[in-house]
């Protein structure tokens, strides 16, 4: 039972915590530190955001955020400045303009491509002839006529 | 037309396949960012120096040459691995090398110094890391090549050590020498 306990809390303590070396006094302003700091990817560890990771770079940034939201700067001049030293790669969300207009558009280009070329090909079939027009009714005689001459004959 | 449909798919799938063939190459440095401060004014300005009596950092008395910045700290491992090929650097490719050392405390990389020798023209201290930062840095050491007018030509991210030097530091210096 102790054991399990022990265990259990170490467990606890072993889960990633939030970097305490400097917490805004202001929750307004924290909690608009670590919304920024989830927008901003780790240079080191590309798939984290600085909120998750545990380099040092990381760890600077984090601090640097909060300190420029207490000199009162906004989330965009945040952003750009973070942009101006590391490039729009440090956004998850890229920006919106000429360079990465392929990046945002891209796929509904290919979207649409593919759509248009399912169409084309769809419109290029020619009519469905697989299955016969069904028989008249002369037709049918004759049918019946062919195959009891048919067996007649057999 | 209908020929030239058919054969969309397949031209798609050899782009995408040269594309990441190319990304396979295992010569690039993957994790690497392109800087973004290439093409930039390099952002040092008056760094204290490091060693004892030393003045400020001054990049003006640099004008004109080619040089390299390397950022380091007395607490970081591969700066210790890449510290010997620094003076290769100066020796053999005839460059100065200024060193910083980033969010590090005076006593401990001036201790570094000491201890491992000193292959820096100048030693500038960024005890609380900024001008790191208005470098783009990743983390430490990590080296930048500026040129006669003061503007960012090349990030190299890591160690330094002689195949780094001679496979892609090295013809970079020489891409950047009048």
């Amino acid at each position: 039972m102790m054991r399990t306990l022990a265990l259990l809390f170490l467990l606890a303590l072993s889960a990633p915590v939030l970097a305490q070396e400097m917490t805004l006094p202001d929750p307004v302003q924290e909690q608009r530190a670590r919304d920024l700091s989830r927008e901003i990817r780790c240079v080191v560890c590309q798939s984290q955001s600085i909120a998750d990771s545990d380099a040092d770079i990381a760890k600077e940034l984090r601090v640097l955020i909060r300190e420029q939201i207490a000199a009162g700067k906004s989330d965009d001049e945040i952003r750009h400045y973070l942009v101006a030293r590391y490039g729009d790669f440090v956004l998850f969300k890229p920006p919106f303009k000429a360079s990465t207009f392929v990046l945002w558009v891209g796929p509904f280009v290919i979207l649409v491509l593919a759509g248009i070329g399912v169409a084309i090909y769809l419109r290029r079939r020619a009519p469905d002839e697989s299955r016969p027009a069904d028989l008249s009714s002369d037709e049918r005689g004759r049918v019946a006529r062919i195959l009891n001459e048919e067996d007649s004959a057999q | 037309m209908r020929r030239l449909l058919f054969l969309l798919p397949i031209v798609i799938v050899a782009a995408l396949v040269a594309a990441f063939w190319a990304g396979l190459d295992s010569t690039r440095d993957k994790s690497a960012l392109p800087s973004a401060l290439i093409g930039k004014p390099a952002p040092i300005a008056g760094l204290p120096g490091l060693m004892e009596g030393a003045p400020p950092l001054d990049l003006a008395a640099y004008k004109g040459q080619l040089i390299a910045v390397n950022f380091f700290a007395s607490w970081c491992v591969p700066c210790r691995a890449e510290h010997q090929y620094l003076r290769l650097l100066t020796d053999q490719y005839k460059i100065p090398v200024i060193g910083i050392a980033w969010k590090d405390k005076q006593a401990d990389a001036r201790a570094f110094i000491a201890e491992l020798g000193n292959p820096y023209h100048a030693i500038a201290e960024d005890e609380r890391g900024r001008t790191g930062i208005d470098f783009g840095i990743t983390g430490v050491p990590e080296t930048f090549l500026i040129d006669g007018d003061g503007i960012v030509r090349y990030r190299f991210a890591g160690p330094i050590t002689e195949p780094v030097l001679t496979g892609q530091v090295g013809p970079a210096i020489r891409a950047l020498q009048p």
